[in-house]
């Protein structure tokens, strides 16, 4: 992006350069954003804070008493690292999913393959998804289980690195992405600073597609 | 050069191109409901409007109650206050939309379609990830977050990369008893719940061209449940009429000129994709989820599979979570589950033609467990009762409600209570994802009403008069 675009742009959430802390475990693949945040939280407001919800029904019974779980263990507790499995937040759309990853604490998850629509709704909220090969993960988890609760891992952006012990292994997200994440960037501002081109691509658009020009009144 | 489907609609989307990375996309239509209240929060406090409120559509469907059409029927009054919230977001926005007592109020994904709001050749968009049912018209369609809500509506435009084109072929015909419902659970199934993660599905072959418009909605549905961004099927008669009569269609020259563009939407010969799968429909037969993921699933005369048998070790331990929290022993038969209740409705399986088959199957007969049949729009239900399929419901002793999303998304206070195993013609067969501790059986509208005649998981080709 130009200078100029990147004056425009609003930071919304912090940068993320470099990260390092403490980390939890998640086991088992297919973590659904149901499991993540469940449907009845998702009314409400952001501004009383979303981390509360977190994995909620999973570390919390019925009487709110705390279920065997990751995030309950003491020396585990408030990481700011998630090493996840495979296909972590399939299933619902629901921002509130990173909402709570966030509000936690969380400022990076590390995987091997997202949900696609979690994986873009991170970026919006300044928390990293980070893409490793399945032997990479393998590796990295083995150092882990050594260290044991309360392991440290550090998460580099500018270097596309995580390390672990004496472990570490690279990863690749996408420059545009890793640009805002750094800078703490926010889309809108940018794509508000291409106002001419969508509006020239729009003339051009509604000549070839007449069709699609819908002028329809909101009271119809 | 040759191109896919995908690739002719993406690439006249394009309005800021990128050689790596995203591109910045046009979005031609955008649908909220209730739940996108942050993005409206996020509008208004960066003091925001709506670029194109033409090009929005808002209906409520997630939260609102299905026993009556008043916000003082919701089950709490945090939730009346989310359709509230609605109306008000709405009439800031200036956006078309349908309120809650509105006749043609119904899930975002029965009345896009119903209303004509997708067209095929469109980029469509919605804070939902059952908006790949859309691509069904021959669309590109994905599910958004809030951000990208906000984002669309004030821009009309998305920052997206690419995704891989991967073709599934599904050759027919499919055998008696075989719905969409169940060709898709059997490619979800075959592939896995990340099966096509990062990519858009095309669905090709004779068992999906042999659907009706309302069988391929079903189809790409459940597209995001094989992880995959988007699914679509190249526009063909099938859906041109279906599409003719729809409000919001194109009329008179302009339904002659956009015909002839829609008749050039399809892959060309030799296009190639990143990946193809081909699947033998013939082999198809009723499925069944037995899991808690929409992958765990196979056909209803099989045993509940052995976590022992799965090769690879992160796949036994699903397994090995999910029979526990379903409550079921390996080796024992599907047809030998008990349920305690079917849910009949959902984005998957609520229009008309999915009551016509649940009602057929129920015609005459009694359920011997309660139910609820939740139609996906206000029209649908006016069609339905139109045809007498509520009496037959009734009749057998199922509920006959009001549209949304009720027992699916479960957010509306339609739920089951802990420990319940349910029949659902749902799409998520999550933990928890009916309510804490509610077992779920993923089917199709037939299944579900077998279900809900014998009391147990039923494979509806085994009951008397239902096969012709």
């Amino acid at each position: 992006m130009s200078q100029e675009q990147e004056k425009s742009a609003t930071t919304t959430f912090e940068p993320l350069v470099r990260l390092s802390g403490k980390v939890a475990v998640l086991p088992g693949a297919n973590t659904d954003t149901d499991q993540i945040i469940p449907a009845r939280f998702l009314k409400k407001d952001r501004a009383q804070g979303y981390g509360q919800y977190l994995f909620h029904d999973a570390r919390f019974d019925e009487q709110g008493n705390a279920r065997q779980h990751p995030l309950n263990v003491e020396t585990w507790n408030r990481p700011v690292i998630l090493c996840v499995q495979d296909n972590f937040g399939c299933g619902s759309s629901r921002e509130g999913a990173v909402y709570a990853l966030v509000d936690y604490g969380i400022k990076a998850v590390v995987g091997t393959t997202f949900g696609d629509i979690f994986y873009n709704n991170c970026f919006k909220n300044g928390l990293l998804p980070v893409k490793l090969t399945p032997s990479d993960h393998q590796r990295l988890s083995r150092a882990l289980a050594a260290m044991g609760g309360g392991a440290l891992m550090t998460v580099d952006l500018e270097s596309c690195t995580v390390s672990c012990g004496s472990e570490s292994a690279g990863f690749e997200v996408d420059d545009f992405w890793r640009e805002c994440l750094m800078k703490g960037l926010d889309e809108v501002s940018l794509t508000l600073s291409y106002e001419d081109q969508i509006g020239a691509f729009e003339d051009s658009y509604g000549k070839q597609f007449p069709w699609l020009r819908r002028n329809v009144k909101a009271s119809d | 050069m040759r191109q896919t489907l995908f690739q002719k609609i993406w690439s006249s989307h394009i309005v800021v191109p990128r050689q790596k990375g995203p591109s910045l996309l046009y979005i031609d239509q955008h649908i909220v409901h209730e739940g996108s209240f942050h993005a409206f929060n996020q509008l208004r406090a960066r003091k925001l409007s709506l670029r194109h409120p033409e090009q929005i559509f808002g209906v409520p469907d997630h939260y609102v109650p299905t026993w009556g059409r008043r916000k003082e029927d919701a089950a709490t009054a945090e939730i009346a206050n989310m359709i509230t919230q609605f109306d008000v977001n709405m009439q800031w926005s200036g956006a078309r939309h349908f309120s809650l007592h509105d006749a043609r109020q119904g899930i975002v994904h029965v009345v896009g379609p119903e209303q004509g709001i997708t067209l095929p050749g469109m980029v469509v968009t919605c804070s939902d990830s059952h908006t790949s049912t859309h691509g069904a018209m021959g669309a590109i369609a994905f599910g958004i977050g809030q951000s990208e809500s906000m984002h669309v509506m004030a821009t009309q435009t998305l920052w997206q990369i690419r995704p891989k084109v991967m073709r599934i072929r599904v050759d027919g015909p499919t055998g008696p008893g075989v719905s969409a419902k169940d060709i898709i659970l059997a490619i979800i199934a075959k592939i896995g719940a990340s099966g096509a993660v990062g990519h858009a599905i095309e669905y090709s072959g004779q068992a999906i061209t042999s659907l009706s418009m309302e069988g391929r909605l079903t189809v790409c549905n459940m597209s995001i449940e094989a992880g995959a961004r988007l699914g679509m099927i190249a526009p063909d008669d099938t859906v041109f009429e279906y599409l003719a009569d729809k409000p919001l269609a194109p009329k008179g020259e302009l339904w002659d000129e956009a015909l002839r563009y829609w008749q050039t939407l399809r892959s060309d010969d030799d296009a190639q994709f990143d990946r193809e799968e081909v699947i033998d429909g013939r082999e198809i037969r009723p499925m069944v989820t037995w899991g808690t993921s929409p992958d765990e699933g196979c056909a209803i005369d099989q045993s509940v599979p052995d976590p022992d048998d799965i090769h690879d070790p992160m796949s036994r331990e699903a397994a090995r979570k999910s029979l526990e929290y379903m409550g079921l022993t390996p080796g024992m038969r599907l047809t030998d589950v008990t349920v305690d209740r079917v849910f009949i409705g959902s984005c998957t399986n609520s229009r008309l033609s999915d009551l016509e088959e649940a009602a057929k199957v129920l015609r005459g007969r009694k359920a011997k467990v309660p139910g609820i049949v939740v139609p996906g729009s206000g029209l649908v239900k006016a069609a339905a009762e139109a045809k007498g399929l509520h009496k037959i419901f009734i009749e057998a002793g199922l509920e006959w409600r009001e549209s949304g999303c009720s027992m699916c998304a479960a957010m509306n206070g339609d739920q089951g209570k802990p420990g319940e195993r349910i029949a659902s013609t749902s799409n998520r067969n999550f933990v928890g994802r009916q309510g804490v501790g509610v077992r779920t059986h993923l089917l199709s509208p037939a299944m579900a009403a077998a279900a809900a005649v014998t009391g147990k998981l039923t494979d509806v080709r085994t009951l008397n008069g239902v096969q012709s």
